[in-house]
């Protein structure tokens, strides 16, 4: 069975002012459908260039990013974007912002009803069915990335792209958004691939973790697996050898070999 | 850790004999409640009256000063009470229609107020438009910027000889005038609100698929929405500025053209009346425009 997506030797560099700067070195992954990767790395080191690759929001210089054996070179619902700062349209409600992306790639393939419906039944999943005619500025951080995940959900799409979703948020409203999304992985099978500077947050939600080395130029360093039975549980993992273990490898990777001289 | 804990069983007690006491008051005068109502009604009346009476007494003073100094025989100007008496009909009956030239004011504030409808209607459309486009395209800023930058600086009745010429008739001229007038401040602001949308929701427009039909009116129009009223209030103001010198010039029915017309039949008073036509209509013109922007911008604003 051929790889779900395959990124394929990518190479990307920005050139401004006639200055050419290398930022991402030689990237090659594959991922499956339904797997949950995580791609960690201190800042700086181009994990979201490599989100925005993914999403065709910018291209590649060299190489080829893959879905289903389909090279990717714009940007398309089917491979939604949760973005960092939620991205909500202030101007309009909670149900408008998932409407607006549900009228768009449902239009002609879903009745009103239908598409009504289904805004209501992503509103759910996030249980922010409760705030729907509440604008952004309405709703706390938390509420308003849960509504960004409900309409990037809402898109049906083929890969659920995530840009470091939990960063803006306190550890508790964190830690239940990454209950939400382990919940939504489970039902849902998604693929999901998330930008994490978050080592617990790598370990108990991915597969697989991807580490990269740090910029200019970075590469994938090392990719861990990690192969925790799911459902899991926070606490029950807080003891568990294997997360302890995980836990460790991506920490010694970060800290150790690939430590961020200039962030001190 | 153990002294605020302390603190707060201090105290905790200490409300509580002035929230039993508070409402043992309010129970002892149940009768003046109405009062109660009745005093939030002359607060009201106080808010009111501390947003009127300033400027009313201000006017009142200037009225008192322009009449102590006019009243005398032989004024260059005329003295309120004169005013009063020769043009009270110009005052009390807005609407009065005696004849083709001899019209009240309130119809001839009308006939100004269409043209700038059509003028500055044509100059919200075309300015916004141009304003995405400039505000959009690096190449159309690079190609345009310069242009847009030395003619707005042009007044508004340079251009009026040249429209004239180019429509060989004064309404369509005058209309013009209002338009070019108007044009300038909204494509630039509407420019600075499109360069200003964030790249998260071009992003979600990209994401989405969005053609350029739908970004302009789902994206850009919303999100620039503050910057496009504050170039529309702008506009709307300078449109109303040019619109009386413009009619002067063109002649006809419009409140600019009566002022003309009275100063040649040296009919002082109903100038003065006219101007404050003029200001009367010019500020609501103003704050309709700022109530429209509120309205559309209501969420606009915060994140």
């Amino acid at each position: 069975m051929h790889a779900y997506l395959k990124l394929d030797h990518i190479d990307k560099s920005f050139v401004r002012g006639g200055q050419t700067t290398e930022v991402l070195k030689d990237i090659s992954l594959t991922i499956d459908q339904g797997e949950f990767v995580s791609i960690i790395g201190h800042s700086g080191c181009g994990k979201s260039t490599l989100l925005n690759l993914i999403a065709g929001l910018t291209q590649v210089t060299a190489g080829a990013v893959l879905l289903e054996n389909r090279e990717v070179n714009a940007p398309g619902p089917e491979r939604a974007v949760v973005f960092q700062n939620h991205s909500l349209l202030p101007w309009l409600t909670v149900y408008e912002n998932v409407k607006l992306a549900v009228d768009k790639v449902f239009s002609g393939k879903k009745s009103r009803t239908e598409r009504h419906d289904w805004i209501m039944a992503n509103l759910d999943l996030v249980q922010m069915a409760h705030a729907r005619d509440k604008r952004p500025s309405e709703i706390s951080g938390g509420m308003k990335q849960r509504v960004g995940i409900a309409r990037a959900l809402a898109m049906e799409p083929k890969i659920l792209l995530l840009d470091e979703p939990f960063g803006a948020l306190d550890a508790l409203t964190r830690a239940h958004l990454q209950d939400s999304v382990m919940d939504i992985h489970a039902r849902l099978k998604n693929t999901m691939i998330m930008i994490t500077h978050d080592v617990d947050e790598a370990v108990l939600l991915s597969d697989r973790i991807v580490m990269m080395t740090n910029g200019p130029a970075a590469r994938i360093g090392e990719v861990l697996a990690v192969d925790l039975p799911r459902p899991r549980k926070r606490l029950d993992l807080v003891s568990d050898s294997r997360y302890i273990a995980a836990r460790e490898a991506v920490l010694r990777f970060l800290y150790e070999r690939h430590r961020l001289v200039e962030a001190a | 850790m153990a002294v605020p804990v302390q603190k707060t069983d201090n105290v905790t007690p200490l409300p509580s004999p002035k929230a039993s006491a508070k409402p043992a008051e309010i129970v002892a005068l149940p009768a003046r409640r109405s009062e109660g109502r009745g005093r939030k009604i002359v607060d009201r009346l106080k808010g009111i009256a501390a947003t009127t009476v300033p400027p009313l007494l201000v006017l009142g003073v200037l009225l008192m000063v322009w009449q102590i100094g006019f009243a005398r025989p032989g004024a260059s100007l005329p003295a309120p009470s004169v005013i009063w008496a020769e043009a009270k009909d110009l005052i009390l009956d807005p609407f009065f229609v005696l004849g083709p030239q001899d019209i009240g004011l309130g119809l001839r504030v009308l006939t100004s107020l269409e043209r700038v409808a059509i003028g500055f209607g044509l100059a919200a459309v075309v300015g916004v438009l141009l304003g995405a486009l400039v505000g959009q395209s690096i190449w159309a800023t690079r190609g345009l910027d310069p242009i847009f930058q030395v003619l707005r600086t042009v007044p508004p009745l340079a251009w009026l000889p040249i429209s004239l010429a180019a429509f060989r008739d004064a309404n369509p001229s005058a209309i013009f005038v209002i338009f070019i007038t108007a044009i300038w401040p909204i494509i630039i602001n509407t420019a600075v609100g499109i360069r200003n949308i964030p790249q998260d929701y071009r992003n979600v427009a990209q994401v989405l698929r969005l053609n350029t039909f739908e970004f302009f009116f789902k994206i850009m129009v919303p999100s620039a929405a503050p910057y496009i009223f504050t170039g529309l209030r702008i506009g709307i103001g300078l449109s109303w500025l040019a619109i009386v010198a413009a009619e002067m010039l063109t002649g006809g029915v419009g409140i600019g053209f009566f002022i003309w017309d009275a100063w040649n039949s040296s009919k002082l008073s109903d100038i003065i009346v006219a101007l404050l036509y003029i200001g009367v209509v010019g500020f609501a013109l103003d704050r309709l425009v700022a109530a429209i922007g509120n309205l559309v911008t209501r969420g606009t604003s915060a994140s």
